[in-house]
């Protein structure tokens, strides 16, 4: 167990320690104190070691992460795991703006709410939100999943690709060209998967609604005008 | 005895002339605007508008072909632990994989390494193809992230944050589903077939105090080696450098409004932003008052053709110019040998800006295998640094003649303009007087 206390060591000695693990170390196990709200923790981690963050952090933690498993002891600013590709980060807390923006892969749970935007643009990481999430969550979300125990707010989905929405609670609207789906049984078995990951073992996947592209904005159409 | 009236020349509106005529047509019958690449097609007031006052006894020029003018550009020396050296302060603007073939993207890789100047990607991410044969690349991080990798982004020798792009600053793009080959569709996670909608602004930051803290985090990842690049839309070229300076950036590009793209609307290309002569000015005003020129590099493109381009946009105060329209041309695109299948897209070499479609004759702006394969990425890399090359040695001739052994050593006194409008927007006099508008009374 390595334990690097912010309040005495600087990001950048962090990260760098980070960055430069050793494939053959022993230590895989890092304790992160006084983090004090700090931008971009974590960043750029390539390893799979893990890493706890005793407190609330600032924007973009665990950004673009790969492999690693971090578990955000607090709650976490704008932009945590941007673009993340592989790995696992845990918020215990609340989770500002843009939460998992661009993911490509990897999960990213957030067991308070999470605000606007969440899971903007993402690219194939799988979100779970055990809270309710913001407006404009999933703009433009590729493909991926996002898993909501709570409540969604406007303009879910607007423009969607091909990532998959699960909502448990209400939806205050959903946005253009996002309607919702039929559950099927492949997408029961995706969301008990799904939450089976994050950890959830007494809520039902036949509790949500799925919602995802009426693919009818894929290619330009001038009578979609009024959709645009 | 009978009058005839005697008959009249047909007159054509000028301002319903046949181009505007024709697209109103196109309009009506097809629904759709005009999408389309390249940059503006208006005429615009730019750098032949400026002409350089040689020296004669007032100033000392130097020998031609004795006496040496340097070339050489650092980029990225404000906090970049490696800064870009280049031998040439031209480099090659992004374009993305997926708006060109890979085959041009080898090419540009190559003639840019010949050159000795960098290339950069674009909205499709980062190809082995351009990694491999650019000996320096510059790997844009833009708002779509189609191909956003950390691994991409640590095997770059800079980071560029597109925020806009002159063709269309405040504006997305759209890759139309028909380029979208099995290769594009995979970078950019996305199907096969669809269009392909690039964002107008980045999803995880809202603004300048937002960028700043972005820029912390990509150098962050990147252990604070690499230069990051902010790419501004000409626009507001005093404001968005000044902010793009405060965000932390080691280097600036403004991209004027004959700046290029893939794809998008023509009453977007010309009709937003401002010319690139119309923003060098404000935006090196606004490193001076920050007390940051030549501290913070300005990259100025948009339409550059020329060495004489470079050295008039390095005597009002650039660091470098980059170029794209230009760099396609030199490897061949609108290239008049294929002009009998230009006349078959109802177009002519020269003219042709259909990019999206993906059925460029030359085998550049296409995905299609069997066009793409018409460029030899070798031949058409050795062009584009033979073009380079003479770029460069235009800008040092015309340096030499205002008495410079360095290209950074231009300055606006070496210029005079033709038009108010040029003297205006370059704050240079206008020839024969000593009159700058807007600067000294007339």
């Amino acid at each position: 167990m390595v334990t690097i206390n912010l309040a005495e060591t600087s990001l950048r000695e962090l990260n760098q320690q980070l960055h430069r693990i050793d494939p053959g170390a022993n230590d895989r196990d890092f304790i992160v104190l006084n983090p004090r709200g700090a931008h971009a923790v974590a960043v750029g981690v390539d390893a799979p070691v893990n890493i706890e963050i005793k407190g609330s952090v600032g924007y973009y933690c665990a950004g673009m992460n790969k492999q690693a498993s971090i578990v955000v002891d607090g709650s976490a600013g704008p932009g945590v795991a941007e673009n993340m590709m592989s790995g696992r980060v845990l918020v215990r807390g609340d989770a500002s703006q843009y939460a998992g923006a661009t993911g490509r892969g990897g999960l990213l749970v957030i067991e308070g709410n999470a605000s606007s935007r969440c899971g903007i643009s993402m690219k194939g990481i799988d979100i779970v939100v055990k809270g309710n999430i913001g407006h404009m969550s999933a703009f433009m979300a590729q493909s991926g999943s996002l898993v909501v125990l709570g409540d969604a707010g406007d303009a879910l989905g607007d423009s969607i690709y091909e990532a998959k929405l699960f909502v448990r609670g209400s939806v205050k609207s959903l946005g253009a060209d996002c309607v919702e789906k039929e559950m099927r049984p492949e997408h029961v078995e995706l969301l008990s998967g799904l939450l089976a990951r994050a950890g959830i073992s007494d809520i039902r996947p036949q509790e949500f609604r799925r919602y995802g592209s009426a693919r009818t904005l894929y290619n330009f159409n001038i009578d979609n005008a009024d959709a645009y | 005895m009978t009058y005839h009236n005697p008959p009249t020349t047909p007159r054509k509106s000028a301002t319903f002339d046949d181009y505007t005529l024709s697209e109103i047509r196109r309009a009506a019958v097809t629904g759709i605007y005009d999408i389309r690449g390249a940059g503006a097609k208006r005429k615009l007031p730019h750098f032949d508008d400026l002409l350089f006052l040689g020296a004669s006894i007032s100033r000392y020029p130097l020998e031609g072909y004795r006496e040496r003018c340097a070339t050489d550009v650092v980029l990225g020396t404000r906090y970049a632990k490696k800064p870009i050296e280049l031998k040439i302060p031209i480099t090659i603007a992004g374009m993305s994989f997926g708006s060109l073939s890979a085959q041009a993207k080898e090419a540009l890789g190559r003639g840019a390494t010949l050159a000795g100047t960098s290339t950069t990607t674009g909205d499709g991410g980062m190809t082995q193809e351009e990694r491999g044969h650019s000996e320096k690349l510059v790997y844009q991080y833009l708002p779509s992230r189609y191909g956003m990798n950390p691994d991409d982004l640590r095997r770059a020798d800079a980071i560029e944050i597109v925020v806009g792009q002159g063709a269309k600053p405040g504006g997305g793009g759209m890759l139309l589903g028909q380029k979208i080959s099995d290769r594009v569709a995979e970078m950019r996670t996305l199907p096969k077939g669809i269009d392909q909608r690039s964002a107008c602004r980045h999803p995880d930051w809202t603004g300048p105090d937002d960028l700043e803290i972005k820029i912390l985090e990509i150098r962050e990842i990147t252990d604070w080696e690499k230069p990051i690049y902010v790419k501004v839309g000409g626009a507001r070229p005093y404001y968005d450098v000044a902010l793009a300076v405060k965000a932390g950036a080691d280097v600036v590009v403004v991209d004027g409004m004959q700046g290029g793209t893939a794809a998008t609307q023509e009453v977007f290309i010309e009709n937003v932003g401002q010319p690139t002569l119309a923003c060098i000015r404000p935006a090196v005003q606004a490193l001076q008052d920050l007390d940051m020129h030549r501290k913070v590099q300005l990259i100025v493109s948009g339409g550059i053709r020329s060495g004489a381009d470079v050295a008039k946009a390095l005597a009002l105060g650039a660091d470098a110019v980059s170029i794209g329209t230009a760099a396609l041309v030199a490897i061949g695109d609108n290239d008049p040998m294929w002009e009998e299948e230009y006349r078959k897209l109802n177009t002519t070499a020269g003219a042709y800006d259909d990019w999206h479609e993906g059925r460029d004759p030359a085998g550049i702006t296409t995905q299609d295998p069997e066009l793409a394969a018409r460029l030899d990425p070798i031949r058409a890399g050795r062009r584009l640094a033979n073009y380079l090359k003479v770029m460069t040695l235009e800008a040092q001739t015309i340096a030499r003649a205002c008495g410079k052994n360095h290209l950074h050593n231009l300055e606006p006194e070496d210029l005079c303009a033709l038009t108010i409008e040029a003297a205006a927007m370059a704050r240079v006099p206008l020839a024969g007087t000593n009159w700058i508008p807007g600067q000294t009374p007339l």
